[in-house]
């Protein structure tokens, strides 16, 4: 199971959060303060893997994160997931987005923070995995915006 | 309509939306917090319109404000809104925002059941996805049991979409509702089979979720994931499934072999490396499990290892070689080096890692040197979490299973020493309660632990000196007790007491300095003891001169605890003194004070005492106190706290039979076992080969190296030397035997004295672990490790039983036409629903009495209602008498706003006491449809003046305090005056109520400023507002003869009540109705009345109350019966008071 998926800047600055427990909004924060604090420190060389989380989790659980230029990618894991699957996942997550926003940046993630979760919610849902496939997410998630789109252009000439 | 839609999006180009908000917060970088208050205002203002796009769009942005650490829960029942919209834009915005903020507390979700089964069942695919994944994020045990059956039909929609996701939300409405694995089961199996990849996959994430929790369940669906694992080609699946066998094959070893050959290829095939890894993984898992039976598996294990390699991921080699470390310390052992140099890595994961290692990996032989190799990395180790880690994991190492594999304790104890020379640990504590442990329970170490604690001791300076980091200082609290406690075995007793009597003692923290002068009074005992007989008794007075001159100091103390023990003690010493002018011999007496041993006693020793007969622990030895009550009982936590302080490290405790026992089972494995290299002339160099090793002395400068104090490392050498002396005497005993035996028998046996095995090395001298003790008779029942909370128990059922009846899942249907079918043929079904009822009626019942159990003791016998004067006179509290009060908790809100409605009301009466301060008065008057207003009396009974009152109710679901614009929900109201001794004033809150068919209690606190002379104070007053049913009603005069066209119209619902005893002239009964209950007599013959009232909404209350023998009947008729059957209710009780 997943237990949370955090997106933050180099910063720290929350750009996505996604929490499958039930953490109250402060607690959420400092969640987020101590992530970051723990991976921003690490070299870019060094394993992905981190354990260690005193807030999140406990000795089950894992930290799992990718490093994008200016974005960090932080899963929180147990142990029945597979470590290097889940960074295929992130890698999944991350292509997805960048075809979804057709070369993705931070600044998409700062403004359109409600698609970006609409296509995690392709991904992952309720701490699972629900998709793996591309090709599949990204139908999805067009499909959706396409019935969005139709119903604006409805509301719009009423 | 048009128009209002146009109006609508004209609007929405004024409003902000996401974009904007982002924009905006942007750009405010220095004021961020008060801009975004009021965008808060803003989107406040956008929820209240009507417009749902509009709605929408404040909600969207409420979403990102939550990623900022704003509470949004406010906006719960606006997002329920959203949610209900029937635009799939609006929707998702909705059940995003849900998925966001809803959990279990969260109150407005039993308000989205019938909406969410709307979404689910939406011809829209989308709809139901979007409802699906919402659902996902917020499902709670109530929503799991009643949406079970409809997401178990979803899982065969057509769509693949929909089915993927009904399957995956179904782990989860396991986890609220166990109940329904057992009859979903069936068809989530089916879904293995599934035509859509997708849906097989989520699928196999269930159920592998579910197996990982409860492996012995799910083996007969092996061959399934067999056909699966060779068929599939969706990486991700396979890696699940590879990771389940993982955890089945313990289980069944015969899968294992079959496991093998498949694995085996899709190693050599697959390119993923996150596959690669988990197939390697399960390969270990099962060569673990064949390796007893199986002769000859090495090449497979070379392949194994070449692939660790050839994973060039360090962090999950180490991993996997925990798994294997698990069932095969040896093989792993030989790996030490390879680990510990792993501790070097920069890596702080990786290096975490093998810490992890090494705490499996130590053994009798290796544990000192291990050790030694970290301690040269605490020295090395920069940041103190990874030291302070590596500190804790030492003393884990060191006192694993009871101290295990530790031979000599004198070395243990210089590492502890040592340990305490680290700067700025935050384990000072954990050092401390090792000394403590290995003290007590090591008799032998006592005299040698005493010495080094006295060093300890008289370095204070360097410990108390060293920075503000105080945690190292707890060493001290032990090394106090330790000396006192043991001081027989002081060298120079009156040194240390000198030592621990010095001024700068009276810097450390209060617990310490307590402990201190306790065991000072200990050492004195002792060095009167000691010189007691000998004719020379300067030393005694010497000694008892110098704690009177040293002890004033601490008697001025600050804390509480020394002060009381030194000022004790003080008086103690100066009797002593006297007695001794008198040449009294005094020193047994004095000794006696402290006589007696402490044993340490089993962590679980408590749990452990038998319950003796006729003792049921579950009854109540006084009645249940109050609510109020329990609120005061808070301070006890802090001398719960006292006591975590004192309580001794806990302990994995093996007793000596368990320990045999498990070394038997190992022995046993290990000679069943090909893998385990078995003693051998060869690695015998290795152990001896430690002396080869060049052993720099590694003279970091160590700032805090305290002279005189003993270091671990030569002990190390020590051991060694001591080890190999024992060697060669067993060595030439065993010769000598040898040549006995060849001499006897011709063909002697090849015996070789390898390298002690772990049972071999005797340790150095003879230690004495004192086991803890337990209570006796104690139950030996040991299966008190389980959690009873863990949430996957209840999920651990048989799935291959047939399902009963009784377990099918509770399916939606209307009642009436479930009544309509079956009328009277099979009444027995009927009768099942209704004795869950008759039962929380019974139990609604005994609430009811305890609840009047605490109204009564609230009470006073006279109808007033005591004060209780508790310690100073600041001290407070507020009571408020009441009627009692139902719980309505699953009432639903009724949404939407009633007309407004003229009236007038009095909220109930309750009369509000509290001790010196203000005495409160309720009296409320209702000026519209749904508003209340409470006005309030505060009375300053106090001496003192009171000011910056402010008011505080905690809002319930039915009833909100109304506060001004712009304030948050938790927002207290300012009480617009302030009370000068003596004085009483009024205010008035207005509170708006949804329902008013039930009565309702709030909390609220008071708080406000105490101004006395010299200080003033914060002082906080709990109370509680009581809406009574009969304060919703409205005194309304009625004619008689439309009270009769009232009572013949159908719509009233009738009931009645009998009053019996009442003793009251009936003329005072019926005022007594009409003041407290608000009605109005309409006629009145004889001792026969007819009332009315009216409620604030609009409903009618007609009473008939007859009188006789002292026997009072009312019949009453409401269109309203639950309204109606509380007013009765509360009737019922002003008479039972009086």
């Amino acid at each position: 199971m997943i237990k949370a998926i955090l997106i933050f800047n180099n910063h720290g600055k929350p750009r996505l959060i996604r929490f499958y427990q039930y953490f109250a909004e402060d607690m959420q924060q400092q969640i987020i303060r101590e992530t970051f604090h723990l991976v921003s420190k690490r070299d870019d060389n060094v394993c992905n893997f981190l354990e260690g989380g005193s807030l999140i989790g406990g000795s089950d659980y894992k930290l799992i994160y990718r490093h994008y230029a200016t974005l960090y990618f932080v899963f929180c894991v147990d142990s029945s997931e597979s470590e290097l699957g889940i960074l295929d996942l992130i890698q999944v997550f991350v292509e997805t987005l960048d075809k979804c926003f057709e070369n993705v940046c931070e600044l998409d993630l700062i403004f359109h923070m409600d698609k970006v979760h609409y296509i995690l919610q392709e991904v992952v849902m309720g701490g699972m995995v629900l998709e793996t496939n591309m090709n599949e997410i990204v139908a999805q998630v067009e499909l959706q915006n396409r019935m969005e789109k139709s119903e604006f252009v409805f509301i719009s000439r009423m | 309509m048009a128009l209002k839609m146009v109006k609508g999006s004209i609007d929405r180009i004024f409003d902000k939306n996401l974009q904007d908000l982002v924009r905006g917060v942007r750009s405010h970088r220095e004021d961020e917090a008060k801009y975004i208050s009021s965008c808060i205002d803003e989107i406040k203002q956008e929820l209240k319109q009507d417009n749902i796009a509009v709605k929408a769009n404040a909600v969207c942005k409420l979403t990102y404000l939550q990623m900022l650490g704003y509470d949004i829960s406010w906006a719960a029942f606006n997002i329920v809104e959203v949610m209900s919209s029937s635009k799939f834009t609006y929707k998702r915005i909705g059940y995003l925002a849900a998925s966001q903020c809803f959990h279990d507390g969260t109150d407005v979700i039993m308000l989205t059941t019938n909406q969410i089964r709307k979404d689910l069942s939406s011809p829209n695919q989308y709809d139901t996805g979007v409802a699906l994944t919402g659902l996902s994020c917020f499902v709670t045990p109530d929503l799991a049991r009643d949406l079970a059956n409809d997401i178990m039909t979803l899982m065969s929609h057509t769509k693949p979409y929909i089915r993927k996701k009904a399957v995956l939300i179904m782990y989860k409405v396991f986890l609220k509702y166990p109940e329904s694995l057992r009859p979903a089961f069936p068809r989530l199996k089916e879904k293995l089979d599934d035509p859509d990849p997708g849906v097989q996959s989520a699928a196999v994430n269930v159920i592998c979720e579910l197996a990982r929790r409860n492996p012995r369940n799910y083996l007969s669906l092996a061959p399934l994931f067999f056909k699966l694992m060779t068929s599939s080609t969706n990486n991700w699946v396979l890696i699940k499934i590879i990771k389940l066998f993982g955890a089945l094959t313990p289980l069944e070893p015969r899968l294992g072999k079959k496991l093998i050959e498949p694995l085996t290829n899709l190693i050599h095939s697959t390119s993923a490396m996150s596959l690669l890894y988990e197939c390697v993984n399960t390969v270990i898992a099962v060569l673990i499990s064949l390796s007893s039976g199986m002769p000859n598996h090495s090449a497979s294990i070379q392949v194994l290892y070449t692939h660790t390699h050839r994973l060039f991921l360090k962090y999950l080699g180490l991993l996997a070689m925990s798994k294997i470390l698990k069932t095969h310390p040896k093989s792993v052992q030989s790996h030490k080096d390879l680990v510990l140099q792993c501790l070097d890595d920069k890596d702080e994961s990786i290096r975490l890692r093998a810490l992890d290692l090494l705490y499996g990996m130590v053994s009798k032989k290796n544990l000192m040197e291990i050790v030694k190799k970290l301690m040269v990395h605490v020295d090395k180790a920069e940041g103190t979490t990874y030291r302070d880690e590596l500190l804790t994991k030492i003393i884990d190492i060191c006192s694993q299973s009871n101290y295990q594999y530790i031979t000599n304790f004198e070395w243990y104890i210089s590492i502890l020493v040592e340990l305490t020379r680290l700067e700025g640990t935050r384990h000072g504590h954990l050092i401390a309660s090792q000394m403590l442990d290995v003290a007590v329970r090591v008799k032998a170490i006592r005299g040698f632990a005493v010495v080094q604690m006295a060093t300890l001791l008289d370095n204070t300076t360097l410990l108390a000196g060293s920075g503000q980091h105080k945690s190292i200082c707890e060493v001290l609290y032990a090394a106090a007790w330790i000396c006192g406690e043991f001081s027989e075995h002081l060298e120079d007793p009156v040194h240390t007491l000198e030592a621990m009597l010095r001024p700068k003692v009276a810097t450390l923290p209060g617990h310490i300095q307590a402990i201190y002068i306790q065991n000072a009074a200990k050492l004195f005992a002792a060095v009167l003891n000691g010189q007691q007989g000998t004719p020379d008794c300067q030393t005694m007075q010497e000694s008892s001169q110098l704690l009177i001159d040293r002890l004033p100091l601490f008697v001025q103390s600050a804390d509480l605890e020394v002060q009381e023990r030194a000022s004790c003690i003080l008086q103690l010493v100066k009797f002593i003194q006297k007695l001794q002018h008198k040449e009294v011999e005094v020193g047994e007496e004095v000794t006696a004070l402290f006589a007696g041993e402490l044993n340490p006693v089993a962590p679980k020793a408590q749990k452990k005492v038998p319950v003796p007969d006729g003792l049921d622990l579950d009854a109540w030895i006084n009645e249940p106190p109050s609510e109020s009550e329990s609120e005061d009982e808070k301070p006890v936590a802090v001398f719960a706290e006292e006591e975590l302080r004192h309580a001794r490290p806990h302990h994995t405790e093996v007793d000596e039979k368990e320990l045999a026992r498990r070394r038997e089972a190992r022995k046993q494995e290990q000679a069943n076992n090909p893998f385990y290299i078995k003693a051998s002339p060869t690695s015998q160099k290795d152990s001896t080969g430690v002396e080869h090793i060049p052993v720099v002395q590694i003279d970091l400068s160590v700032p805090l190296k305290v002279p005189g104090m003993s270091t671990s490392d030569k002990y190390l050498k020590l051991e060694e030397e001591r080890r190999q002396r024992e060697r060669k005497e067993r060595g030439k005993k065993e010769k000598k035997k040898k040549k006995k035996r060849e001499k006897r028998s011709g063909m002697g046996r090849r015996h070789d004295s390898g390298p002690e095995s772990e049972e071999d090395i005797a340790p150095a001298h003879m230690v004495d672990i004192v086991t803890e003790e337990m209570p006796e008779n104690a139950l030996s029942s040991d299966d008190d490790e389980k959690d009873p909370n863990d949430p996957y128990r209840a999920l651990d059922v048989d799935l291959d039983k047939p399902l009963a009846d009784s377990e099918k899942l509770p399916v939606r249907a209307h009642r009436p036409t479930n009544i309509l079918k079956s009328p009277a043929d099979d009444g027995e079904v009927q009768e099942v629903p209704k004795e869950p009822k008759k039962k929380s009626k019974k139990e609604k019942r005994d609430k009811e009495e305890e609840r009047k159990v605490r109204l009564l003791w609230l009470r006073c016998p006279n109808g007033e209602i005591q004060c209780t004067c508790t310690k100073s006179s600041k001290h407070k509290k507020k009571k408020q008498k009441k009627d009692k009060e139902k719980e309505e908790k699953k009432r639903k809100k009724q949404h939407g706003h009633s007309g407004d409605r003229e009236g007038e009301e009095s909220v109930q009466n309750g009369t509000l006491e509290e001790e010196p301060l203000p005495v409160c008065d309720i009296q409320g008057n209702l000026q519209n449809g749904s508003q209340v207003v409470v006005s309030i009396i505060f009375e300053n009974k106090s001496t003192s003046f009171l000011k910056s009152m402010e008011f505080n109710v905690l809002d319930s679901l039915n009833s909100k305090l109304q506060r001004p614009e712009g304030s948050g929900p938790h927002d207290g109201l300012t009480v617009p005056f302030q009370l000068p001794p003596g004085v009483s004033n009024e205010a008035r809150f207005i509170f708006s109520v949804q329902s008013i068919v039930m009565p309702q209690r709030l909390k609220g606190t008071l708080t406000f400023i105490v101004k006395a002379d010299d200080s003033s104070t914060h002082e906080k007053l709990d109370f509680k507002l009581h809406f009574t049913c009969s304060s919703y009603l409205i005194t309304t005069p009625c004619y008689s003869d439309t009270f009769a066209k009232l009572l013949e119209s159908a719509d009233l619902k009738g009931t009645s009540v009998r009053l019996q005893e009442v003793s009251l002239p009936f003329h005072h009964l019926l005022a007594k109705i009409c003041f407290h209950h608000h009605f109005s007599v309409v006629e009145r013959i004889d001792s026969c009345a007819s009332l009315y009232s009216r409620s604030i909404q609009g409903h009618h209350v007609c009473l008939l109350v007859k009188y006789a023998h002292q026997t009072v009947t009312i019949d009453a008729k409401c269109d309203e019966s639950s309204l109606l059957g509380n007013v009765l209710e509360e009737i019922k009780k002003t008479f039972s008071q009086s």
